[in-house]
């Protein structure tokens, strides 16, 4: 059993809890990801590491409430535990200091995933500038540790309560447009957002790396069900990603994937839980 | 006088068109008098073929004489003497080719129902008796075993009674490996799995779940927190692929994610439990082994209306056990053989038809099985809304590319000494699937059991 040692809301759908779990925090890295059961029978979900600490061996996760499973976990307080926490899993994001200008881009609850990684390139004295872009100014989360750890930081919401009104590539645009240059790109968010950000980079010939979700279950390699196309190839994104080469990604595929049990994951969220969000 | 009847005492099962809606174990089991009956067939050879056919030893003989005798008990403990997992093995064991294949009376009529009567006794003594297991004082040193299928669980149990102390490190939240997220419940329930479990829990094993080894922690960092030695029993999970045009498709299931989602999932329960799976009106399976006849019987009763077994070679190469094919042809499974698909069509990115060439079988491969060679012009198209690829598995590389001289073969199998199943790397043992690739789970349990012994012979110097 793992314990929820604390637990805090960062929006009303957008919930960071750190839990205790000895396996997990001696040894994960950014970029690695977690997979959880609320409770005995229940679904495993995957939500990545937000953050860690060696010494007290806990684990912070940051995860959107979107259906039935992260409104159950949503439902668990200090003290309580949750069934099963299994990890790290994934392959660490691979972050050299060979580059020396690099953009975050983080969409709504991607910029959880999106700190541990420019929270290490800054310690290794890269300079990175950030963009975080949500649906109004409640949806950006992480502002004052994003604050802390980059070079610049800006803000794109849809209806422009912050920031820049509009999409995270608008800002991107805006930024290039102005000569800004970048050695790497880090897009993490929904697959529209990185499908979007690529379409801006990849004629620029700009490197980025984006971070696939695909709907897993075991997160060991051991099911298939998290294959997306990259490259032509076939990837089991629990094991050989979640990180992979935007560039080479097939998203309209990825997208299609994601999708596959809209209606049992609807049918199930008004049944238990009288009318889900499924934002 | 024994009993000269031909044929084994028929099995109680459930109507074919009953069973292909339920999840409920198909074979009901015999009743005391069943199992007598049946025993009293045993001729008690002096040429103990039977036990010579079973991987494990297991004094078949002896204990069917019990059961004779009506001592289930006496027959239960002759049994467990060489076999830990009885309630199991009187399962799933493929009796046909092991201890019943060899058995005398097959040579006219059928053979002694070995199995069923294994079965019956570790029921019985199940349902009838509190077992109470003695734990062996500890001699304090540590052994870590890794995965929790009947390699792992056999290797665990065998050395917690010579007094080892043991953890066993289960990457999944579930223990039994294919015991518990492959075979489905209509064939093995896992209530029974939970109860053998529990035996090895109660001979002191410490289980450690959700702790994948090469990712929370790593082989040679147990050594360094003093384990003595590692046994790694993880099994061949790694599903392969056709690597065919619309192979990821939506619909498109491998065996073990459509497995897994019904079994370890049960989403064959939902919403009662909240893992989705989708199965549509018209599923084809791709394979012929046991693996692919469970994902068969589990669609249909998933409530498929017409289920496709598509296989490349002929009825009498089908790999799966005889009564798995016997039973899928009698819940209404669909064999469509000398047939293999060569693309899947999709529309807006769901599975929509298969396409599939006729095959003819040639000459005699490698394997001594006849080649299958495609037939010109036979292209064709079947409706579907599922397509479940069962073709094989083959090790996980976590742990191989995570363990610094851990020799292993061109396929990923780990490398073993096969008389002490130790690896290339000293204190290291390995066995079950990830040694020999998919096999079955009497072997995974003799290869558990003959590293444990091992590994003591080593450790008590
Ligand atoms: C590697 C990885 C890291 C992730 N990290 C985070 C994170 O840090 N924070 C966060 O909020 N979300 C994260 N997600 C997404 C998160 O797993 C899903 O939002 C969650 O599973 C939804 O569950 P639900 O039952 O509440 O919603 P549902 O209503 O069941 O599903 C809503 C949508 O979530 C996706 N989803 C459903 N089940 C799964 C599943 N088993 N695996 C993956 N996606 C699924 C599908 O696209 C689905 O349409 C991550 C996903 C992956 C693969
Ligand atoms: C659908 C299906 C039906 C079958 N039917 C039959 C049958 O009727 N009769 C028969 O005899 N055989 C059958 N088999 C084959 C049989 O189940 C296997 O041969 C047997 O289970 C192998 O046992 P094992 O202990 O080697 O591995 P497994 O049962 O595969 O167990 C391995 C365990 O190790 C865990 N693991 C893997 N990697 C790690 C890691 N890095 N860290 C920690 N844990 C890890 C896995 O999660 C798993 O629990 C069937 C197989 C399948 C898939
Ligand atoms: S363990 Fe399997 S092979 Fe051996 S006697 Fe029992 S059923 Fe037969
Ligand atoms: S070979 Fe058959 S008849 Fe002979 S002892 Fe074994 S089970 Fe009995
Ligand atoms: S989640 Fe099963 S293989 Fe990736
Ligand atoms: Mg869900």
């Amino acid at each position: 059993m793992y314990k929820i040692v604390a637990k805090q809301k960062l929006n009303h759908l957008v919930e960071k809890m750190v839990i205790h779990a000895p396996f997990v925090a001696r040894k994960c890295m950014p970029g690695q990801f977690i997979i959880l059961c609320v409770e005995e029978g229940d679904e495993r979900i995957p939500l990545t590491i937000q953050d860690y600490d060696r010494e007290k061996e806990t684990v912070s996760i940051i995860y959107q409430i979107v259906g039935y499973s992260t409104q159950k976990l949503a439902q668990k307080e200090v003290g309580d535990t949750l069934a099963h926490f299994a990890g790290p899993l994934g392959v660490a994001s691979v972050l050299h200091n060979s580059k020396r200008r690099v953009l975050g881009i983080g969409g709504g609850v991607g910029a959880a995933p999106l700190y541990p990684q420019i929270k290490e390139l800054q310690a290794q004295g890269v300079s990175c500038d950030v963009i975080l872009g949500g649906r109004d100014k409640d949806y950006v989360i992480l502002q004052d540790e994003f604050k802390a750890v980059s070079n610049e930081l800006f803000f794109a919401t849809d209806d422009g309560s912050l920031g820049t009104k509009g999409f995270v590539t608008t800002v991107l645009n805006e930024l290039l447009a102005k000569g800004r240059q970048y050695d790497e790109v880090i897009a993490i968010g929904p697959l529209p957002m990185m499908k979007a950000v690529v379409s801006v980079t990849k004629p620029l010939n700009i490197p980025t790396m984006v971070s696939m979700n695909p709907i897993m279950i075991d997160g060991t390699g051991m099911c298939g069900g998290c294959r997306v196309t990259v490259g032509g190839q076939t990837k089991f994104a629990c094991v050989d990603g979640p990180d992979f080469d935007g560039f080479e990604v097939d998203f309209d595929e990825a997208m299609r994937r994601q999708s596959m049990y809209k209606k049992q994951e609807q049918h199930i969220c008004n049944l238990k839980l009288g009318g889900g969000t499924n934002a | 006088m024994p009993n000269m009847r031909l044929d084994k005492v028929k099995m109680p099962e459930q109507a074919p068109d009953i069973r292909n809606k339920n999840f409920e174990e198909v074979a009901r089991g015999y009743t005391e008098d069943m199992a007598i009956e049946e025993a009293t067939r045993c001729l008690h050879c002096k040429q103990r073929f039977c036990v010579a056919g079973c991987p494990v030893n297991v004094p078949i003989p002896e204990f069917i004489e019990e059961v004779a005798k009506g001592d289930f008990e006496k027959a239960y403990e002759v049994i467990t003497s060489e076999n830990a997992l009885p309630a199991i093995c009187g399962r799933v064991c493929p009796q046909e080719n092991q201890c019943e294949g060899k058995c005398i009376r097959g040579k006219k009529g059928e053979s002694v129902a070995i199995g069923r009567l294994e079965r019956f006794v570790a029921d019985y003594v199940m349902n009838h008796t509190d077992i109470t297991i003695e734990k062996a004082g500890s001699n304090g040193i540590k052994v870590a075993v890794v995965g929790a299928g009947p390699a792992g669980l056999t290797c665990a149990g065998e050395l917690a009674k010579m007094g080892y102390e043991v953890t066993l490190f289960e990457a999944l939240h579930e223990v039994g490996g294919v015991l518990v997220y492959g075979i489905p419940e209509f064939r093995l329930p896992k209530e029974l799995v939970a109860k053998e479990v529990q035996k090895i829990v109660d001979l002191g094993v410490r289980i450690e779940k959700n702790v994948i080894i090469g990712k929370s922690i790593t082989i040679d960092e147990l050594i360094e927190e003093g384990y003595s030695a590692i046994f790694v029993g993880s099994g061949a999970g790694l599903p392969n692929f056709m690597h065919i045009e619309g192979e990821n498709l939506n619909g498109v299931y491998s065996a073990n994610e459509f497995l897994t989602r019904s079994n370890l999932m049960k989403a064959y329960d939902f919403p009662n439990h909240p893992t989705p799976i989708f199965v549509g009106s018209k599923v084809a399976v791709v394979g012929g082994g046991n693996v692919a006849m469970d994902a068969a019987r589990t669609a249909k009763r998933l409530g498929a209306d017409e289920v496709y077994i598509i296989y490349r070679r002929g009825e009498e190469e089908l790999p799966a056990r005889r009564e798995e094919i016997h039973h899928a042809k009698e819940e209404g499974i669909i064999f469509k053989l000398l047939c293999n698909p060569v693309k899947i069509h999709g529309k807006e990115g769901r599975v929509s038809h298969i396409e599939c060439v006729n095959m003819e079988l040639g000459e005699p491969d490698a394997s001594g099985r006849r080649r299958p060679v495609v037939q010109e012009g036979s292209e064709h198209l079947l409706d579907m809304d599922t397509v479940i690829i069962a073709i094989g598995q083959s090790p996980n590389p976590l742990i191989r590319s995570t363990t610094p001289g851990l020799d292993v073969q061109k396929w990923g199998g780990i490398i073993v000494n096969e008389e002490t199943m130790e690896t290339s790397k000293e204190n290291v043992y390995a066995g079950g699937d990830v040694v020999t690739g998919a096999a079955t789970v009497i072997l995974a349990m003799g290869a558990g059991k003959k590293a444990a012994h091992a590994i003591h012979e080593k450790l008590k110097k």
